[in-house]
């Protein structure tokens, strides 16, 4: 049989969703439905004098009106949790509907349940709030200024954490002695997720039974379940079901839990009737977790052969209003030990204060960390270039880590497992024809308003979270591993349950091609179940690139059992000794006597007809595994942009994007680079467009999609995609993963080819987005 | 984005929609609902009822006649675009509307409810000042017309009144000789225009004998720029870079995208490029 690894068949998801027939939450229909809308706060910070409901629940139609008063009175936890915590980490209570204080635009402050959504929204409208606006803080260096407004009392100055990682010594010696150095304070920008699928919920309680089904937009429902109930609701877990329907997109949006789900779990329990809610794209913009949002000061100390000797960050990273799910791990687990780049670094100190303002929680987003890191890295990559006179190319070649090198321990805690990073770039040059570029670029340098740059970014980054024994070391108390339970059928087809729930992914695509490889079957006879909590064990979800690498070795783990299972039966079967058995082609063979073999769908049958078994042998033919990765793993690349700058104006024009990835094996080339696209577009989308802007005042003025610019495929160019491949060496299928690839490197490579076009401005940076008008008052200055 | 409760009524005529917006107080007239239905949707329009003109063939419709043309009110962007006798006769409508948002957009917005909603970053309002265009307008007493350069009195206000509907806006066809090209400089959060220069020159014997630049996304409304210093030059570049110049906004507006002055400065470079561009074609 044809391999099916490595082969791009078509997405089985997509008949359905591109015909309309695909369901997702906020399609779904429930016996007794009520709609919820949520009251949000219009202030950044403001006391709660007190809440007149009366006027909304005088409303014909109107069911109910709740307030952090009857959350209190429901006599559950009620609050909204951190998951992942730090050393001396501050944790202030984060109420799922607020009771004295509210602490961004877009807190909730009061609910209210009516028999449709026009209702409700009108009652909305209605509920009547007093608050005392007070002094508020939105941006993160402001934040730590003396006398800054206070975000929570248990936190002083605003700070969150303080955290560092690597060692200041050395660093400070490398910069000492150093013959180049170069520095940059520079200011990641907030961006907003905008999964074109607002987050929605419908929470269906039936006091009959003390059950409660919710489904709602999740990429990782059993640990939605595990937090509404321990933390929100206060439900024995058993009771609640949540299941994540079609989901469309999350970039980590939909990794966190947010009160307003919990807020729903709450109505619906309280009217004994469905309840559901679906954000609008205002509240979308106001609630879900946004990303970045760093101002860091880094510098990079290099010898007189421009070989890197140190090192320095030091990170102001806003965590906004509250801490959301993941918040604290991601300027630090996730970005602090990424700054080895893809170079031999011997001195690196980073440090990172976590930071609250009164803004929209800021968590995960597609790269969490990464992109960060990157950035800093390949921003500084850039400058040494220059200031060592060796170029970009030359700069980065000289430094990386070198192949035979590997495994190869950074100084920020991480263990490369494996890497190749020359051949990338070598290809990446070749794509984009470098000599003949610089020479256009020399051509054009003296006459024209239109220049053209070239940036490059060579990245690592860290996927398939998360190693327990490697976050363990770095004092997160939990590890990310992922299970699998994978089922045969009498007639030999499969069933896969999995707890990496797929929101457009094409998991389903993916992990029948893992299963349908292993056992030699068509992947057509392997269905995938996944975003139940009723049918899946348990699982982790989808981020951080992690469900190829650690979703599917647990597949690969249970097929293996299976096979080791199957040469039982067929042993017992055929009269052999199992040892003797060997799996091929999906058929169990004796060793030595092609003649003596039993197919898969024999043995299967067999499986469920046993009825002669010996003692140790159990009828049945699946497997359930638990996979924690013992490493993450480290996909690379280069990646080069070539932009034109109308310096008149300010306009930047894409005119090449090529990019050179390493994600280890590929399962599906068409879904890799499907992936790739769309987080360069997000990446791309964050150097020159995308902008969470707060006034001074901490509201939202990029709050629409008629301010905030998300890219549009007319903004965009055909990318120029290739690969190298290294397996990952330590897990059973050698993939790395490739969900965030794309917006890990493109920031730096977009920023880096402006600056390189601008140079003979002698412009050596401008903070993202690179509006027109930010390059063309740099230029003008 | 729920819009409040609202009545809807669809007129079957224009007469029918007249006398449907005056016995109904507050009413809005809805033609393609592309400006109309986002602003009810955020609650900032909340009209009691809702007259649905969109579906008025005596409205639609591009012609020639006379050396001008006439668009009906109802026209969809995407018709104007495609336009053969535009193509012929004035070209530079057809350009502009072909900027306008995406096909969605293209295939129901409206030319009337363009430049009636008169958003400052529309592609449409700056043309029809460029062309010397006439809106006209029908109501229970009469119709009547305005000039394109008086229709559009401040940032969403035009000269519509209360009890009007606007029927066509009709234009002096472009004569020989005469170029005219419409630029923009879209936002890339709306796509609107953040700067669009519209602009005409006619040359005789290798001489400019008429030019005009109208710029719009810089004020609240079209801002026509002098340029008559280009009439009996030969059009060269710095001389139509010299009249661009000439932009002048009092109260520029700014977003977080692009300040007024940058307008400003945009709108000197985009009049100076679409000057050249319509010299290129005349
Ligand atoms: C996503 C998106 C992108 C867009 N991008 C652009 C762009 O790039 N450039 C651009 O110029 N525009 C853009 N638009 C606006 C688009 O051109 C609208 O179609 C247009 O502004 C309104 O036309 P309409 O027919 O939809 O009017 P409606 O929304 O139906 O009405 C708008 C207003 O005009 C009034 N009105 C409508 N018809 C008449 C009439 N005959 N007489 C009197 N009053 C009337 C209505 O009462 C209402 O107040 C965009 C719109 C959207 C939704």
């Amino acid at each position: 049989m044809a391999r099916v690894l490595g082969t791009s068949i078509k997405r089985r998801e997509d008949p359905a969703l591109i015909t309309g027939r695909g369901k997702y939450t906020d399609d779904l229909k429930a016996e007794g439905m009520a709609h919820a809308a949520i009251v949000r706060s219009p202030y950044a910070h403001a006391r709660i004098r007190g809440i007149d409901t009366s006027a909304a629940e005088a409303l014909p139609g109107v069911l109910a009106v709740l307030t952090a008063r009857d959350v209190a009175a429901a006599g559950i936890p009620g609050v909204v949790p951190v998951g992942w915590l730090l050393p001396d980490l501050k944790t202030p209570a984060h109420p799922m509907i607020a009771a004295d204080t509210v602490r961004h635009v877009g807190d909730a402050v009061a609910v209210v349940v009516a028999e449709d959504r026009y209702i409700a929204r009108d009652a909305a409208d209605r509920v009547a709030v007093d608050y005392e606006p007070l002094d508020a803080v939105a941006d993160v260096v402001a934040a730590l200024e003396d006398g800054a407004p206070a975000v929570h009392e248990e936190a002083p100055g605003n700070v969150a954490f303080d955290w560092e990682i690597g060692e200041r010594e050395p660093v400070d010696a490398a910069f000492a002695s150093a013959a180049h150095t170069v520095e940059l304070d520079l200011r990641n920008n907030r961006l907003i997720p905008h999964a074109i699928e607002p987050r929605a919920v419908l929470a269906s309680y039936d006091s009959s039974t003390g059950e409660m089904t919710i489904h709602m937009t999740s990429q990782n429902p059993h640990v939605h379940r595990l937090l509404m109930t321990l933390a929100s609701l206060g439900m024995p877990e058993h009771k609640v079901r949540i299941v994540a329907p079609e989901v469309g997109g999350g970039f980590g949006s939909k990794i966190h839990h947010y009160a307003d789900e919990a807020i729903v779990g709450l109505c619906s329990m309280k009217l004994d009737r469905p309840v559901k809610w679906t954000a609008t794209r205002t509240e979308t913009n106001l609630t879900d977790a946004h990303g970045r949002d760093h101002s860091t000061r880094c510098a990079l100390a290099l010898d007189a052969d421009g070989r890197i000797t140190g090192l320095r960050v030091d990170t102001a990273a806003a965590m906004g209003a509250y801490l959301s799910t993941f918040a604290p791990a991601v300027p630090t687990y996730l970005y602090g030990t990424l700054m080895s780049g893809q170079y031999d670094i011997p001195a690196i100190h980073c440090h990172v204060t976590g930071v609250f303002t009164h803004t929209t929680p800021v968590d995960a987003y597609r790269g969490a960390g990464r992109p960060e890191a990157t950035y800093v890295v390949e921003r500084l990559m850039h400058l040494a270039g220059d200031a060592t006179g060796l170029g970009p190319v030359e700069v980065r070649r000289r430094n990386f880590v070198s192949p035979d090198a590997f495994p190869y321990q950074t100084q920020v805690a991480l263990a490369y497992d494996s890497g190749n990073y020359g051949p990338a770039m070598d290809r990446a040059l070749e794509m984009i024809g470098y000599d003949d570029l610089r020479g256009e670029q020399a051509s054009r340098r003296d006459n024209g308003a239109k220049q053209i740059g070239i940036g490059f970014s060579s990245y690592i980054e860290a996927c398939g979270l998360a190693p327990s024994a490697v976050v363990g070391s770095l004092g997160a108390q939990a590890g990310q591993w992922e299970s699998a339970d994978v089922r045969v059928h009498p007639t030999a087809s499969v069933t896969v349950y999995t707890g990496s729930s797929s929101h457009g992914q094409g998991h389903e695509t993916t992990f029948s091609q893992i299963v349908a490889d292993r056992l030699g079957i068509e992947p057509e006879a392997v269905e995938v179940i996944h975003g139940d909590t009723d049918l899946v064990q348990f699982g982790m979800g989808t981020y951080g690139s992690r469900s190829a690498a650690v979703g599917g070795s647990a597949i690969a783990k249970s097929v293996d059992k299976i096979i080791e299972k199957g040469k039982k039966i067929a042993a017992h079967l055929l009269e052999a000794s199992a040892e003797d058995l060997e799996y091929e082609d999906g058929s169990f063979r004796v060793a030595g006597s092609p003649d003596r073999a039993l197919g898969l769908g024999d043995v299967a049958l067999q499986a469920y007809l046993a009825h002669n078994y010996p003692d140790d042998l159990e009828p049945g033919l699946s497997a359930t595994s638990f996979y924690d990765p013992a490493n993450f793993t480290y996909p690379f690349g280069t990646h080069v942009c070539v932009v034109e700058v109308d310096t008149e104006t300010g306009t930047i024009e894409l005119l090449r994007y090529a990019a050179v990835d390493d994600v280890g094996n590929v399962i599906n080339p068409m879904i890799v680079d499907g992936q790739l696209h769309g987080g360069l577009a997000q990446g791309i989308g964050q150097a020159l467009w995308e902008n969470a802007v707060y006034d001074e005042s901490g509201q939202l003025v990029s709050g629409s999609l008629m301010d905030y610019a998300v890219p549009k495929i007319h903004n965009l160019i055909p990318f120029e995609l290739d690969r190298t491949t290294t397996p990952c060496p330590h897990n059973p299928l050698g993939v790395k993963g490739v969900g965030e690839a794309g917006a890990i490197a493109s920031p730096a490579a977009v920023v880096n080819a402006v600056v390189d076009a601008l140079s003979p401005f002698g412009i050596d940076h401008i903070d993202m987005p690179l509006t027109p008008e930010k390059v063309w008052r740099a230029v003008n200055s | 984005m729920y819009p409040a409760q609202f009545d809807y009524r669809r007129a079957g005529s224009v007469t029918e929609a007249l006398s449907l917006l005056q016995e109904n107080e507050d009413a809005k007239l809805m033609a393609g609902g592309h400006s109309l239905i986002p602003m009810m949707k955020l609650r900032l329009a909340q009209p009691p009822v809702v007259i649905d003109i969109g579906r008025l063939d005596e409205l639609k419709g591009i012609s020639e006649a006379g050396g001008s043309v006439r668009v009906g009110s109802l026209t969809t962007h995407a018709d104007i675009a495609a336009s053969d006798v535009l193509a012929a006769h004035c070209p530079v409508l057809a350009e502009a509307a072909g900027h306008i948002g995406d096909a969605q957009v293209r295939n129901r917005g409206t030319i009337g409810g363009n430049i009636a909603h008169a958003d400052p970053g529309s592609d449409i309002p700056p043309v029809l000042v460029l062309l010397g265009a006439s809106v006209h307008l029908q109501s229970p007493s009469g119709t009547r017309s305005v000039a394109a350069g008086d229709f559009f009195q401040d940032l969403l206000m035009t000269d519509v009144g209360e009890d009007e509907i606007l029927t066509h806006v009709e234009a002096p066809a472009l004569g020989a000789g005469t170029g005219a090209a419409y630029l923009k400089f879209e936002h890339p959060a709306s796509g609107y225009a953040v700067v669009g220069a519209a602009a005409s020159v006619t040359v005789q014997n290798g001489r400019c004998t008429g030019a005009g630049l109208v710029v719009g996304g810089v004020s609240a409304t079209p801002t026509a720029v002098d340029v008559s210093s280009l009439v009996g030059t030969d059009l060269s570049d710095d001389a139509i870079a010299a009249a661009a110049s000439g932009l002048d906004a009092e109260d520029p507006i700014g977003d977080i995208f692009a300040s007024g002055d940058y307008r400003v400065h945009v709108g000197k470079v985009y009049g100076k490029r679409a000057l050249a561009a319509a010299r290129d074609r005349a």
